[in-house]
């Protein structure tokens, strides 16, 4: 099991969006990343999944998913579906992909209001949904970014609060140095 | 026996009107309509709405060609799933309103389904057969039992191939879609020039994973120098990635072979054992050039639908509600007028699940 080293908690009080540098040398620590994140999230909550063509956001749901009792679900990736549901004993997951929506507009016909209120909700390529202000991007959420690191496998994950997430992300503070498991 | 089917359960709107002597007598898709081929590609139907719009029209395009009207027929099918809720709604709908109101039989079909038996609409391929299923929403090795029957062999751990291709392209900046776009780069490249990984080459099982080939793509690009990549290095990296594809899925089918033999011996000794190729990426020249070789070392007779028919199509679903007609009430599916539309559908639902289990590329 890959360990995920947290470090430079940037959560100023009077930070609007506190947000939280992890890095992970490899798969395995953005596999328990996931499964650490998923034992912390509740119906309702909404990941953000950003980061380039090949950074590991559908790993990162895939690991998710599987934490949260869906051991035994396949978990595609939804690029060309758009959306896949799984339907786990804590919740139903919504794994969105939005890679290849050309309008904003378009995100509202996959029912994407009732999955925010219904489940947990998981969205690849959340930014073309928009991100100005108002957009249909909810303003409570958890923005997970993931970016290529040093070495081939190492990334490193920014998680950013937005809304009532940057109150509960500061709650990460007491787990600086802490090894993810 | 005529049959109408209906697709709107992915990006096409399509309808089309087939016989059960193989012939296609009207066959719309949307997205080769000229007029909706503002950018000369295939413009996504990812809403509800679009397909909602757009299905009377298709429909109607269809009935005109054939000459025929909705109590000529003898069934309508319409995909059921898997696929966006929203659209397979639409088409179910749809065939439900034409259904009641003109007194013929609904069928529900599995769009799968439709792929898998494409091949017997344009050539004689008896049961059983083996599926090389690939495009952008699916990568799957199936052995075709007969109508309604399939086993699984092995599918994606992550990533399609078709949708692999797409997002290779994106990232050397060519155009959507990727399939051909890659094709035509590649077809001046050295293939040889970069070192790609071939995932799970070489291992047992059937299965397919295509993320860490992205990837890996994505780490070469950037340890070129930075700025605009060149014609020639684009037409490298299109033609090392196609390599990869193809020797990976190439690989994974000669192992299926391997089982399909095991399955069904005295097919294999009396030569008459066939390869079915359908999907989006069976178009690509290539890619058909290393399963053609593949097919011949082993024996087999390789079938590739033409490319309207690999893509997502009508005629597909109306003869794969033709093929349930044949089979009289053993062919009956659940469903008629109550159906309820299926997001989730496989085609083999006793298969084990495969982990995407963070293959290392």
């Amino acid at each position: 099991m890959g360990t995920a080293a947290i470090g430079q908690c940037m959560t100023d009080s009077g930070d609007r969006n506190p947000s939280v540098e992890i890095s992970l040398p490899d798969e395995a620590a953005t596999k328990s990343l996931a499964g650490w994140l998923a034992g912390k999230c509740r119906v309702g909550d909404i990941l953000a999944l950003e980061g380039d063509l090949g950074a590991g956001k559908t790993t990162f749901a895939r690991a998710f998913i599987h934490a949260l009792g869906g051991g035994e679900e396949e978990v595609p990736s939804p690029t060309f579906t758009l959306l896949q549901i799984y339907e786990l004993p804590r919740a139903t997951v919504y794994h969105f992909d939005l890679f290849r929506l050309e309008n904003p507009e378009e995100a509202v016909e996959l029912g994407m209001e009732d999955a925010f209120a219904e489940g947990i909700s998981l969205i690849e390529w959340p930014d073309r949904l928009g991100g100005r202000p108002g957009g249909a991007l909810p303003g409570d959420r958890l923005e997970v970014r993931l970016e290529f690191g040093p070495e081939e496998t190492s990334r490193t994950a920014w998680l950013v609060g937005h809304g009532g997430w940057a109150t509960r992300l500061k709650e990460l503070r007491g787990l600086k140095d802490m090894t993810l498991e | 026996m005529i049959v109408l089917g209906i697709e709107t359960s992915c990006d096409e709107t399509a309808a089309a009107v087939v016989t059960g002597g193989r012939r296609v007598l009207a066959d719309e898709i949307l997205s080769q309509l000229e007029e909706h081929r503002p950018f000369g590609g295939i413009v996504p139907e990812v809403a509800a709405r679009a397909h909602l719009e757009n299905v009377d029209g298709i429909l109607a395009r269809a009935m005109d060609e054939a000459g025929l009207g909705f109590t000529d027929l003898d069934a309508v099918a319409a995909t059921g799933g898997p696929g966006l809720i929203g659209g397979i709604l639409v088409g179910m709908m749809t065939a439900k309103a034409i259904a009641a109101v003109s007194r013929v039989p609904l069928l529900a079909v599995n769009h799968l389904e439709g792929h898998a038996l494409s091949a017997r609409l344009v050539a004689s391929v008896e049961f059983p057969y083996l599926l090389l299923l690939v495009s952008g929403g699916h990568c799957q090795l199936l052995v075709v039992e007969g109508v309604g029957r399939y086993r699984r062999l092995g599918t994606t751990m992550d990533d399609a191939l078709g949708e692999a291709f797409d997002k290779a392209a994106k990232m050397m900046g060519l155009e959507y879609p990727g399939g051909p776009a890659v094709e035509r780069a590649a077809a001046n490249g050295d293939g040889g020039r970069f070192a790609l990984p071939r995932p799970l080459k070489g291992r047992p099982g059937c299965h397919f994973s295509f993320s860490g080939l992205k990837t890996a793509l994505r780490h070469t690009i950037n340890g070129l120098p930075p700025g605009r990549l060149t014609g020639g290095d684009i037409a490298d990296l299109a033609a090392s990635f196609q390599t990869a594809a193809a020797e990976t899925l190439v690989d994974r089918t000669a192992n299926a072979i391997a089982e399909f033999r095991r399955l069904h011996p005295h097919l294999h000794a009396k030569g008459g054992a066939t390869l079915v190729a359908a999907g989006g990426v069976a178009a690509n020249r290539f890619i058909g050039g290393r399963l053609s070789d593949l097919a011949e070392k082993e024996g087999l007779a390789l079938v590739t639908p033409p490319p309207h028919l690999c893509t997502d199509n009508g005629a597909m679903i109306a003869w794969a509600g033709i093929e349930r007609l044949k089979l009289g009430p053993a062919g009956a599916m659940d469903g008629g007028l109550d159906f309820a539309p299926r997001p989730r559908w496989p085609l083999d639902p006793d298969a084990p699940p495969v982990m995407g289990a963070g293959v290392k590329a």
